[in-house]
């Protein structure tokens, strides 16, 4: 548990968390691997774990009938796969697949929502951490929305 | 009679305007809509072009477009051109057969600043079609490898169907020193690259903000964006370029369509530091 502590400590996703909070969270964390095919978490299914990767790459997917899997982002080493945890009814939104082996944190997300509610000082930290990846993917999303490379240049 | 500097001015645009007469040496598609033109010229020879540099591209009967490089600088037995077919113009430009005559004015504009990125890391950062005009420095930075540090490729386009220059980018990245990550907006399961736009590959570079200069291409708000990102990256304004298109007519630096702010797009630009851009670009009305 003590190298897991310092995997956290050294991890800029969790930099607005204090010490205390950190190791707060680590009790809710445990290391993961899944091989190349493996799904992280399946659309519209409860999401009970979200993942910190440490190695590998994984897509983000949405079936489309008639089409299968549609790859909407990928995701590499360093970034949290998996937003729905926070909000009602904390269910995935996408289907997240390795395509590449993965060593992975897989966080309690239902323990974790229980923490925040319990501790608001760590659940606003928290927030803190997820906040500016909600936006940039926000951004990056309506980037893609505009569709640039279509005719504009 | 000795000309005054206006009438020598005005005499130098007024052969600026003449275009000289090529011929389509070979074409090929790219993507969906995307022509790559090779040009030859007899009289007076192909005129070099640096990395940056356009050409005005005449479909005679049909009109005129500005096209930047994308072949290599060095070569001097043709220009390559590549072009998307989206208006009459360059439509008519990626349908000319071998041997058909095309109109050629230039070079024209600054190109990307070569020299300053000596010693250097060079970022490059294309979107869409914005790969071609990076092209040629691709092909100056790899000739003259030792000269610079790192060398960085992010290149996003909207699937893996439209990737341009697919099997060079391929080669590139398993022989040279090159790093090359490549982005889609949509794809399917097949495919392994990344999918996500191609800002969101810039944290992820571990770039030396200090000792790095980014070229950047693309659609003007993806180039507002990156810029944005790069200098979250800690690139300061003046270590970015852009390269902008704008409505080029004269070329020359003398209709003013291309104006934006003080700077003539043709004459000034096309490529040109954030730091001086970056007023301009808040502008809508410009």
């Amino acid at each position: 548990m003590e190298s897991l502590e310092r995997v956290l400590m050294e991890q800029p996703f969790f930099t607005p968390l204090d010490s205390a909070h950190r190791a707060a969270l680590t009790r809710y964390a445990e290391p993961a691997q899944f091989p190349p095919g493996a799904y992280l978490l399946h659309e519209n299914a409860p999401e009970d774990r979200f993942y910190l990767l440490q190695q590998g790459r994984l897509a983000l997917q949405v079936h489309v009938p008639g089409c299968g899997a549609r790859r909407v982002q990928t995701l590499q080493p360093g970034e949290i796969v998996g937003l729905s945890w926070l909000i009602r009814p904390y269910r995935s939104s996408y289907d997240a697949q390795a395509f590449e082996p993965i060593r992975a944190i897989a966080f309690d997300a239902a323990r974790l929502r229980a923490l925040c509610g319990a501790d608001h000082d760590f659940g606003y930290e928290l927030m803190q951490c997820f906040m500016p990846v909600l936006l940039q993917r926000l951004q990056a999303a309506r980037l893609q929305l505009l569709d640039v490379y279509g005719t504009l240049l | 009679m000795a000309l005054s500097s206006e009438d020598s001015g005005t005499r130098l645009a007024s052969a600026a305007m003449v275009p000289r007469i090529g011929r389509i040496l070979r074409r090929h598609r790219d993507a969906p809509g995307v022509w790559t033109v090779e040009i030859g010229e007899t009289d007076p020879g192909v005129v070099p072009c640096a990395a940056g540099q356009f050409n005005m591209l005449t479909a005679f009967g049909i009109g005129e477009v500005p096209i930047s490089l994308s072949g290599d600088p060095r070569d001097g037995t043709r220009l390559i051109h590549t072009v998307r077919a989206v208006g009459a113009v360059s439509r008519a430009l990626a349908k000319l057969p071998q041997g058909a005559p095309i109109g050629i004015r230039g070079p024209f504009g600054t190109g990307w600043p070569m020299h300053a990125a000596r010693g250097h890391d060079v970022l490059l950062l294309a979107g869409g079609l914005g790969l071609a005009p990076l092209r040629p420095v691709i092909y100056q930075l790899l000739a003259e490898r030792p000269r610079y540090g790192r060398i960085m490729l992010l290149y996003g386009t909207r699937s893996p169907a439209e990737v341009l220059f697919m099997h060079q980018l391929e080669a590139w990245r398993r022989h040279l020193e090159l790093d090359i990550e490549i982005t889609v907006d949509h794809a399917g399961a097949g495919w392994h690259g990344h999918v996500g736009v191609v800002t969101t590959l810039i944290g992820r570079m571990g770039l030396d903000p200090v000792h790095t200069l980014a070229f950047v291409c693309g659609p003007e708000v993806m180039m507002r964006f990156a810029a944005a990102a790069l200098e979250a990256a800690g690139l300061p304004d003046t270590s970015i370029h852009l390269s902008l298109e704008r409505n080029m007519k004269c070329a020359v630096g003398v209709c003013g369509h291309c104006q934006l702010g003080a700077a003539f797009i043709c004459r000034d630009g096309p490529i040109l530091p954030y730091a001086r851009l970056r007023p301009a670009l808040a502008i809508r009305e410009l």
